[in-house]
């Protein structure tokens, strides 16, 4: 019941910020235009969605070779891999490699993962200075706020509020709401970091197992300077993200920057295969890969649940869910939000403490629509909301029949009572519409901005009869 | 329809499944249904045992109690002729959700076997008993709200606006945003309320701007929660399942 509550309280939030919905509605209409017009070919779609669904699914499927194979070739290009069952355990290993080089600052690219292990406040109980040098991510990071969205993580400001946080943060530059100003003047604060950090942090889009090479999509460019200026570069990912071969990787690029923000290409594609080697110029001289697990192998357990773990983390399943758009990021609670987060983060979490979060759809299925993955989300979202009544869990992993109650249970039991006897239903229908005057006009939340519906004076079981329509 | 959709020829008789919803709130889209069958010369039956499809439960996590709903259904239906369905979303139950619900039980074969049968009303209309409709009403613009259910689970959208098309004095209004849900949900509209009024606002709105003098769909879930928020507000037009409105416009002796 409290993570009830306590969703709700967020809901009610949101959807009271008449802006925050404004600059969510206006975004994600935008970004749904966008990927239309990026995929002008339906049927081309269709097919490069079930191309991208299979190279994914077969990295899943042959996942531990893979990732024994992504190891011993990223080893072999001098690139150190550890291996991090727990959060705990990356960050760890993430603070060993700063301790290792005496480093007191690191400069992040874009990374969920970093976001799902809450690097940054790890770090800097430490001692360590991080910062977020993508633009979105260096905007919530000053005004100490989670991301809103997996690729655009401060879409939940508008211009005028990042300009009053630029005004409030740093005092000597002059206000300004021109979009243009406001990020050439966070691109001068942050070319100076550049050169200062001695630590380089980035996410990873894919794995190449074949090859040990980690490839990384961006646009503004901070991401290849994080990961080629400072001396270290230290990449963090989710053991899923491993494909099998480099040939996977034209069609999922094929598919991700047209999915996330319709964009034929980006302006930046990083593929990393080793530190710099002896005779050239630039580059780090050290590069490490962190492979988090954080509950994926559990979902990896489960044959249909694992599906889940294709996601390519393009946003599309956000930006085309109706529920997202209205409540935004922030209110589902969790690091990713949306249909995916839904899907995975009750996973990691427990369904005990986000088992209110696959409840949260209409499963009109926009999210599975739009999934260049071909992830079902709805069937998914359905699936965990039967994890967490049922009553006979096969284990207490993730929370399975957390949720369910005495009350709801005997409420579907009674239903499915009277669906079951025909005479008893019919028999029920005919209280209600001889009785129609008495149901209320008043039917709680219902009516707060709907008309309660009016009951029909007699059933079409009754109408069908009368018209002498046949019964079997 | 979908591409890998096959349809049958033109059957002697079906079955019709009226559903809950329209058995208590809108019968007289039921008993369209069937008139708009009868005329093609198809003998409609409409077994009296017939309850609802499971998709309450079913979509709320109650797998069990789903099933044994979802049983009585099949029991109703035995003969093998098309059993047809005013609702995309009681259609996809049927057709494509009783297979899941079913997966890895005894059952699943006869389930199967039932669920090629079910089809949806207009898809039915359109494309086994070929309708040819006579426009006989009034010019009138109507505004379509295509379930989300009948725009992808049963891909039917197209064959609602096919009916409408055929009726020389009914103009299609396009509303903004179209494919977005009208946030009913079943359970949803009432587990999260909140969400739910706020999408329905913006869909009734969206509706309103218009300007179309009747809300036609073919699923009675979102009909109930557009037109509730639409007679809430006073504002809009009148909301009609799509089956009462072919009905209506084309039935010589009624309009
Ligand atoms: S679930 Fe699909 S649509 Fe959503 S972020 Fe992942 S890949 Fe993109």
């Amino acid at each position: 019941m409290q993570q009830k509550v306590e969703f709700e309280q967020r809901v009610h939030k949101a959807l009271s910020d008449s802006q925050l919905r404004q600059n969510f509605r206006s975004t994600m209409d935008g970004l749904m235009a966008k990927r239309s017009q990026a995929f002008p070919d339906k049927e081309r779609l269709e097919k490069l969605r079930l191309q991208g669904a299979q190279i994914r699914a077969n990295a899943l499927l042959k996942l531990p070779e893979l990732l024994e194979q992504l190891e011993e070739r990223c080893t072999a290009n001098g690139i150190r891999v550890h291996w991090a069952e727990t959060v705990e355990q990356a960050n760890q290993a993430v603070l060993k490699i700063m301790q290792d080089h005496n480093a007191t600052n690191l400069i992040k690219g874009k990374s969920m993962v970093s976001e799902e292990m809450e690097l940054n406040h790890f770090l800097e109980q430490h001692g360590i200075e991080v910062l977020e040098s993508d633009l979105g991510e260096f905007i919530v990071q000053l005004a100490g706020e989670p991301p809103s969205h997996i690729v655009a993580p401060a879409i939940h400001k508008s211009r005028q509020d990042i300009a009053r946080l630029f005004q409030e943060k740093f005092p000597d530059i002059p206000y300004s709401e021109d979009v243009e100003t406001l990020t050439r003047s966070a691109r001068d604060i942050l070319r100076r970091k550049f050169y200062e950090a001695s630590i380089g942090l980035s996410g990873v889009n894919f794995a190449v197992a074949e090859t040990g090479t980690i490839c990384l999509v961006e646009n503004e460019g901070n991401g290849r300077m994080c990961t080629t200026i400072p001396d270290v570069h230290i990449a963090v990912t989710g053991i899923e993200k491993v494909v099998e071969k480099l040939s996977d990787i034209p069609p999922l690029m094929e598919l991700l920057p047209r999915s996330a923000t319709g964009q034929h290409i980006t302006t930046y594609f990083n593929m990393i295969t080793s530190p710099r080697k002896e005779g050239e110029k630039d580059g780090p001289r050290e590069v490490h890969l962190v492979l988090l697990d954080n509950g994926r192998s559990s979902i990896y357990e489960d044959p249909e649940l694992m599906e889940s773990l294709r996601c390519i983390r393009c946003g599309a399943c956000m930006n085309h869910c109706p529920v997202y758009a209205r409540i935004g990021g922030h209110a589902y609670g969790t690091t990713i939000p949306g249909p995916i987060g839904s899907v995975i983060e009750p996973q990691k979490l427990g369904l005990d403490r986000f088992g209110v979060l696959p409840t949260a759809s209409t499963l009109c299925g926009a999210c599975g629509e739009a999934c260049p993955v071909r992830i079902p989300l709805p069937k998914l979202l359905n699936r965990l909301r039967f994890e967490q009544v049922r009553d006979d869990p096969p284990d207490n992993t993730m929370g399975k029949g957390s949720q369910r109650s005495i009350r709801e249970s005997l409420v579907w039991n009674l239903w499915s009572w009277a669906n079951t006897h025909p005479a008893l239903y019919r028999l029920g229908c005919l209280f209600l519409t001889r009785l129609r005057g008495l149901v209320p006009k008043q039917l709680g939340v219902w009516t707060r901005v709907r008309k309660a519906p009016a009951i029909a004076p007699k059933t079409l079981h009754e109408l069908a009869r009368e018209m002498g329509i046949e019964d079997e | 329809m979908k591409p890998d959709q096959q349809y049958p020829d033109k059957p002697l008789s079906v079955y019709f499944f009226g559903t809950c919803l329209i058995d208590l709130i809108y019968p007289q889209a039921g008993l369209a249904g069937m008139q708009l069958i009868q005329r093609e010369g198809v003998k409609v039956i409409f077994p009296q045992d017939q309850t609802c499809c499971g998709q309450p439960a079913w979509n709320s996590g109650y797998r069990e109690q789903a099933r044994s709903v979802a049983l009585a259904q099949l029991d109703c239906f035995p003969q093998d002729i098309p059993i047809v369905v005013p609702s995309a979303s009681c259609a996809g139950m049927m057709r494509y959700q009783y297979p899941e619900l079913f997966k890895d039980t005894p059952q699943l074969s006869r389930v199967k076997g039932f669920s090629n049968r079910v089809f949806e009303l207009t898809e039915f209309l359109v494309h086994v008993l070929k309708v040819k409709l006579k426009d006989l009403g009034p010019p009138t613009r109507v505004a379509l709200h295509a379930s989300c259910s009948a725009q992808r689970e049963m891909a039917v959208s197209e064959e609602h606006s096919n009916l409408l098309q055929q009726l020389d004095n009914v103009e299609i209004l396009e509303q903004e945003r179209k494919r977005e849900c009208c946030g009913f949900g079943g359970t949803f509209a009432v587990k999260h309320a909140e969400i739910s009024n706020a999408m329905v606002e913006d869909k009734a709105k969206s509706i309103a701007d218009t300007g179309a003098e009747k809300l036609v769909s073919g699923d009675c879930g979102c009909l109930m929660n557009i037109s509730g928020n639409l007679q809430h507000t006073g504002q809009g037009p009148e909301g009609q399942h799509i089956a009462t409105f072919l009905w209506e416009r084309t039935n010589a002796t009624e309009s």
